[in-house]
């Protein structure tokens, strides 16, 4: 797996860090216990294109967003996470 | 068909052409009481122990592929029962204690080796969190030693004792640990629960689930048909959320992807299975001579079934800081098998909010060692509808409740268990 960093190009997987689902939305304060133990310990656990957040720490450090298919590894789509300098490549 | 030394004797004179299949590739019948999903060790213990001692034999084993072609063949065969944590310590034992009988009970060589496994600890803080972890072991009736560095010199003189970042100052040793042959363990089981009346059935792949009007599970729908059901078992870590997911639940797991690898064969070197403590490595011999080693999962989700490179590298620099000289020994083959990495390190065997099927789920990296414990403690739970006492801690609402069994301490974060 290589991944193309929308700031530093293609880059080996060696250089990312994974967090995980993009999907779940931490709640809000008052949300209640349900909604806080699903956001901390439920996941989908997709079997197929998944939308997930890396960390490039290897390289320019920014939290990028990465459409990967978990079945066969292929990406689809890096695109820099929210805040992380987006405005910047014009994303 | 019962193996001794006679049936081995006979088959070498009719020049071994006359061996039966050691057990039968069933076809589906319309219902059975109990149904269990995954045909990989888990699965197949947990008829054997369904079957053997709660009585239960019209039960059904259904795999997608064919059995033990999942993680029972991909792990790096090592056994132990060196755990820490209430829940998890007597647990491993029960496993260890069925692992020593296993052969007996299902007439079956599965090559158990207690050749030893040794944790290397490198600094001050590891040795004396290894000691702890000893103490526990012993305190719960467990063998443990806490070596030093003269003892572990003695037992391994082919180690880097002059790494001067990751120094070898000792080791918590379990003697009773050590390897077994995983495909035997899957033959084994499915030997001797085929020999009591349970249907093993292949290329069975489960499409869906059936339910009552009560929504209480009834049957599965498969690849073969529709099958009836008393009640329903899943044993499929690896795919646990795609199957929980047919019955509407999520749950606590990722799936995510562990590499093992076998070097070329060369003489006897390493004396049991060991850890460097200072990364993440171990390795044992197999009898073929390969050495069987593994580490880290890769750390995102993947169905996949192989890996990548940055783990691989992370693998051999582990084994090249502990014994630099394996750098001379070619790499054979590598391969990857997807784990239930669930939200505390720790396995689920509970009942589900779906009545009629059960969960076994959940195991990490660590479900080889476990196979006979769990096949038994599972059989416990579908048989009598309560977990069994070694079992009762791995609740599958334990996230909710805030009960974990976190052996590492890591928190909600799957890829770093």
């Amino acid at each position: 797996m290589r991944i193309v960093c929308p700031f530093c190009g293609e880059r080996e997987l060696g250089e990312f860090t994974y967090l995980g689902d993009a999907k779940p939305v931490r709640p809000a304060a008052d949300a209640g216990e349900d909604a806080v133990y699903d956001y901390v310990y439920l996941r989908d656990n997709i079997a197929g294109m998944m939308s997930e957040n890396w960390y490039h720490g290897g390289g320019c450090r920014a939290w990028l967003k990465v459409t990967r298919n978990t079945l066969t590894h292929e990406i689809s789509a890096v695109e820099p996470a929210a805040g992380a300098g987006a405005a910047k490549v014009g994303a | 068909m019962k193996y001794s030394i006679f049936s081995l004797a006979r088959a070498a004179l009719s020049g071994h052409k006359n061996w039966q299949r050691t057990w039968r590739d069933a076809t589906p019948k319309d219902r059975y009481d109990v149904v269990i999903i995954g045909g990989g060790g888990h699965g197949l213990a947990t008829a054997w122990f369904l079957a053997s001692e709660y009585g239960i034999r019209n039960v059904a084993v259904l795999e997608k592929g064919w059995i033990g072609s999942g993680n029972a063949g991909r792990n790096t065969t090592i056994i132990r029962s060196n755990y820490g944590l209430p829940g998890n310590t007597g647990f491993y034992e029960l496993s260890m204690k069925l692992w020593e009988r296993m052969e007996q009970d299902l007439n079956y060589n599965a090559m158990v080796s207690q050749r030893g496994v040794i944790n290397l600890y490198h600094s001050d803080a590891q040795r004396d969190a290894y000691a702890r972890r000893g103490n526990t072991m012993r305190i719960n009736g467990i063998d443990a030693e806490l070596l030093d560095l003269a003892a572990v010199k003695k037992m391994m003189p082919f180690l880097n004792f002059d790494n001067p970042r990751f120094p070898v100052q000792g080791g918590l040793l379990q003697r009773r640990g050590g390897t077994a042959r995983h495909d035997a363990v899957v033959w084994g089981y499915a030997h001797a629960a085929s020999g009591l009346g349970v249907d093993i059935i292949q290329n069975c792949e489960v499409t869906g689930f059936v339910t009552d009007t009560n929504g209480k599970v009834t049957g599965v729908e498969t690849s073969r048909g529709r099958i009836g059901a008393g009640k329903v078992g899943m044993a499929v870590a690896g795919s646990s959320s795609r199957v929980a997911d047919m019955a509407g639940l999520r749950l606590p797991i990722e799936s995510h992807v562990l590499q093992a690898f076998v070097s070329e064969a060369i003489k006897p070197l390493i004396p049991g299975v060991m850890t460097f403590g200072a990364g993440h490595f171990y390795v044992s011999q197999s009898d073929k001579g390969g050495l069987v080693f593994g580490g880290d999962i890769d750390g995102y989700n993947s169905y996949a079934q192989r890996g990548n490179m940055p783990v691989m590298e992370d693998v051999c620099e582990g084994g090249m800081a502990l014994m630099p000289m394996i750098g001379r020994v070619r790499l054979l083959r590598q391969w990857g098998g997807i784990m239930d990495m669930s939200m505390d390190g720790s396995p689920i065997i509970d009942k589900t909010p779906v009545d009629g099927l059960y969960l076994n789920a959940g195991w990490c990296y660590g479900g080889f060692k476990a196979t006979p414990g769990s096949g038994f403690v599972f059989a416990h739970l579908l048989a009598r509808d309560t977990p069994h006492e070694e079992a009762a801690r791995f609740r599958l609402d334990r996230f909710r409740t805030g009960a974990m069994i976190d052996e590492k301490g890591q928190g909600a974060q799957p890829n770093l268990h």
